[in-house]
């Protein structure tokens, strides 16, 4: 009987690790950016295309920088969240639009409704690039002294943004 | 003879031909070959198990393009490498770095390794020692008993 004790005992280990690795999500990546300066930029903006923005607009003030696109289908579901976020008036939201055209971006705010503060234009995906953005849309948080606090990749979700969005900005908002 | 030269010599043409195809702007090759060696060792963050030189994602063309520029305005491999690093993680690197939270996937084999060698030691030593064991008189006439029983009636 003992003779199987050793092997019983590995297939739990070898269970329990797979247990896990199917609850990961391989999509949610560690952001370097935490704690760290948000990268600088200045864009232009996406409906007053000579006004530009810059992230040291918001200095001394908690924001999210919120990474979208008119072609992103995830953006959809997670606008409805983001507009009752605007509603409420809980935060600045400013908005990436990410390797998108002008036209079908503005088109697409004036259908689902415009939640952002402002957009701003990268049509290159060059400051996506700088944010690491690898997957539409994406979150950050930024703290009054334009350091990131979290990062959310994908749609955020009521769940996300009651248990960690809401509580983070209201301590930072309170430090 | 000459004529299947020729033939042989196109079918090469058509090969390079396609080759070139799917390449983006490769007007200078050392700059290219140094992108493209670099894009083997990056992930493509979309398409997690295909590094930038295999990927066609969107994503992992713009960042072609980024190595690109930079090697181009005189960056070194590192200096690319590190720049990715600062955004994206040490994830982007497809040989992960040896560090604290990494010991674990670097050094498991190995340690894996070690264990299985030395469950096999002690267990091929004390397989030795029980060999080694004498029998008792009364075993070795039963066993011997037993032998010549057998061979005294072949069946």
């Amino acid at each position: 009987m003992r003779r199987f004790i050793l092997p019983l005992l590995l297939f739990a280990v070898l269970v329990g690790f797979l247990a896990v690795g199917l609850r990961l999500n391989p999509r949610e990546l560690p952001s370097p950016f935490i704690g760290k300066p948000a990268p600088l930029f200045r864009l232009s903006q996406l409906h007053a295309a000579e006004e530009s923005f810059s992230p040291e607009d918001m200095r001394g003030r908690v924001w999210l920088l919120n990474v979208w696109a008119s072609w992103c289908v995830s953006c959809r579901q997670e606008h409805p969240v983001l507009m009752d976020l605007a509603r409420h008036r809980v935060v600045p939201i400013i908005g990436l639009d990410y390797k998108d055209e002008r036209e079908p971006a503005k088109a697409w705010l004036a259908e689902q409704g415009n939640p952002y503060g402002l957009s701003v234009w990268d049509r290159e995906g060059k400051v996506g690039i700088d944010y690491g953005v690898y997957g539409v849309p994406e979150t950050f948080v930024i703290d009054k002294s334009g350091i990131v606090r979290m990062k959310h990749t994908g749609p955020v979700t009521p769940a996300v943004l009651s248990e960690k969005i809401i509580p983070l900005i209201k301590e930072l908002n309170g430090a | 003879m000459l004529k299947y030269f020729a033939v042989i010599a196109l079918a090469f043409c058509v090969g390079l031909a396609q080759a070139g195809e799917a390449q983006p702007v490769a007007e200078d090759p050392v700059l290219e070959a140094r992108v493209q060696a670099l894009a083997e060792v990056l992930r493509c963050l979309v398409c997690q198990n295909q590094n930038l030189a295999d990927s066609h994602a969107e994503l992992a063309i713009d960042l072609k393009n980024q190595v690109r520029e930079m090697l181009r305005r005189g960056q070194t491999e590192k200096e690319v490498i590190d720049y990715l690093v600062q955004r994206y993680g040490d994830f982007v690197l497809y040989r992960p770095p040896v560090k604290s939270s990494t010991w674990l996937l670097w050094g498991g084999p190995f340690a894996l390794f070690s264990a299985g060698l030395g469950m096999l030691y002690l267990n091929l030593r004390r397989r030795r020692q029980q060999g080694g064991e004498v029998l008792s008189a009364e075993e070795r006439s039963a066993a011997s008993s037993l032998l010549e029983g057998r061979t005294g009636e072949p069946k």
